[in-house]
């Protein structure tokens, strides 16, 4: 995980403003589903047979295009043009240009509407495989949210798994409260972990209720890894200059 | 048009097993033989329409070919950005057909009106427009758009036409030639339109689809160098298509449509009509000004 993180890291630095804190918080997530959860394949993505995975807080970019790039999606050497005119990498993921990405995202709230037309899909088709979706808790103060939470219970999408990066990074706008207990009054099965424990991630992912679609509530650490981002709303959105690379690598965990 | 809509996508669910309809508590009633039948792909999905629309980007991911309806408004104005990100930016097909038009549901006041959609919706790059004029146009319409791996609108309006014209996706109609000016008729306007210029020497061309904009059937059937564009939603949203479309000429172009604003008194459409001057004689009245 460290070198994922130096990569992330080492990705962003000296090409401007990027949600580094973000793409932390989530990174053991997306390395569990990637290395040991997801049936797919970089090499046979157009065929509908596989698992989905919807990175619905599109800022967290970072964290996947460094996982991607480790699992062979896209090529290491594409983190390098991160930003630039013709890369195929920008701040949030394109679906049309990025092998691995099935929903473009950006603006909060589509992701789970989508992943829950993807399981229902997967239900009309007969395929047994599941549907991922990561959202952000700051998205949870989304309407959209709760719509598709009360539509996914409803329609008892069990292949549906929905994992909130629980940092609590908005908590000074909008409180969540108890988010267990919310997913739950709407129907869902719930499992509360560790966001950066990779056994408890892994556990939590395989399970799969009969009749309910899956929230994981992962508590994490926005910035995870790197002390002097660590909650700290000051590198929500900053560049890391290239000359302070060495200063936040030696500071990593 | 609205039981033509049943109509016309029951037939299609019956041979086409990509078709999946989804309905915001509105028309339930009418669909309710093909929710027996399909069970899997009739949804009554409730009343969360931006949730419904990427739903059904989510469908359409996997390959399934969605059509969504409810009311304009809702579709239109609540869920646009779910049209542009979900649909639009992700280059997936889908359908939304709309509901109530400009001013159908006139005495349910403001909210549930929508003379904005085409202005809003040319706001979306690669998305398609389709007002059709009567029950048998949505039906041509509908069977050679619904598929083509675009986001397509159709506006479904209780006002028709008396007769229906072979219409073609992406193609407007000739349907007089004159000399003095070129009138650009739009869906459900196109009776009114023909009665209002009897005897006057005016080119009307007839258009059911207005994205993509048929630029050239207006370039090689243009006459005077008056446009006048009669629609019935809010004026203008074709002008950039128009202005476009003849930049090598020098034209000028006029309106007769829904004005800017809101329309606060209840009645009938007719009385809305009369109050806007988009009666036959008002029309006229206005035509005859208008190419002097």
């Amino acid at each position: 995980m460290k070198q994922l993180r130096k990569k992330l890291l080492e990705t962003a630095a000296g090409t401007g403003s990027w949600h580094i804190p973000s793409g932390l918080s989530i990174l053991d997530v997306l390395w569990v589903l990637y290395d040991r959860i997801l049936d797919i394949n970089p090499k046979k993505m157009k065929s509908q047979e596989h698992d989905h995975f919807i990175l619905s807080k599109g800022h967290g970019s970072l964290g996947l295009y460094v996982v991607l790039a480790e699992k062979s999606f896209i090529r290491k050497a594409d983190l390098k043009n991160i930003g630039k005119f013709s890369s195929i990498l920008g701040g949030h993921p394109d679906r049309n240009k990025i092998n691995g990405v099935e929903a473009s995202t950006g603006s909060l709230g589509h992701g789970l509407p989508m992943a829950v037309g993807l399981a229902l899909a997967q239900k009309i088709s007969r395929d047994p495989h599941r549907v991922f979706v990561l959202v952000g808790d700051g998205e949870c103060n989304e309407g959209t949210i709760w719509e598709s939470a009360l539509l996914a219970a409803h329609r008892s999408l069990n292949n549906l798994c929905c994992i909130i990066d629980f940092n609590h990074s908005t908590d000074r706008a909008l409180s969540l409260g108890d988010l267990a207990k919310k997913f739950e009054s709407f129907g869902w099965k719930v499992k509360e972990i560790n966001g950066h424990d990779q056994e408890q991630i892994h556990s939590a992912l395989k399970e799969m209720s009969d009749d309910k679609p899956l929230a994981i509530i992962a508590k994490t650490i926005k910035g995870n890894g790197c002390k002097m981002m660590e909650n700290n709303p000051e590198w929500h959105h900053k560049a890391l200059k290239l000359e302070d690379l060495p200063i936040i690598l030696k500071e990593l965990n | 048009m609205r039981k033509q809509f049943v109509s016309t996508v029951s037939d299609i669910l019956k041979s086409d097993k990509k078709l999946v309809l989804l309905l915001g508590d509105i028309g339930v009633f009418g669909f309710k033989e093909a929710f027996a039948k399909f069970p899997d792909r009739v949804y009554n999905i409730g009343i969360l329409e931006q949730s419904t629309i990427g739903l059904a980007s989510g469908l359409a991911m996997k390959g399934l070919i969605p059509v969504v309806h409810t009311i304009a408004p809702f579709i239109v104005e609540r869920s646009l950005e779910q049209i542009k990100d979900d649909f639009g930016y992700q280059k997936l097909g889908g359908n939304f057909v709309s509901l109530g038009a400009s001013y159908d549901y006139t005495s349910l006041g403001c909210t549930h009106h929508c003379p904005g959609d085409v202005g809003i919706l040319k706001n979306v790059p690669e998305i398609e427009i389709i007002l059709p004029g009567s029950a048998q146009e949505f039906d041509r319409l509908f069977r050679q758009a619904y598929n083509d791996g675009h986001p397509t609108y159709f506006r479904l309006s209780e006002k028709h036409n008396s007769t229906s014209q072979k219409v073609i996706f992406g193609q407007a109609k000739v349907i007089e030639k004159g000399k003095s000016a070129t009138v650009i008729a739009v869906g459900p306007m196109l009776d009114n339109v023909v009665e209002a210029a009897a005897g006057l020497d005016i080119t009307i061309l007839y258009y059911t689809t207005l994205t993509p904009f048929d630029d050239k059937t207006l370039f090689k059937n243009f006459t005077g160098d008056k446009v006048i564009v009669c629609e019935p939603y809010y004026s203008g949203a074709l002008d950039y298509d128009i202005s476009e479309a003849m930049k090598s000429r020098k034209i000028s172009i006029s309106h007769i449509g829904v004005p800017r604003e809101f329309l606060r008194n209840y009645g009938s459409t007719e009385d809305q009509d009369k109050f806007m001057k988009l009666t036959v004689n008002d029309i006229r009245a206005k035509l005859k000004t208008l190419i002097k």
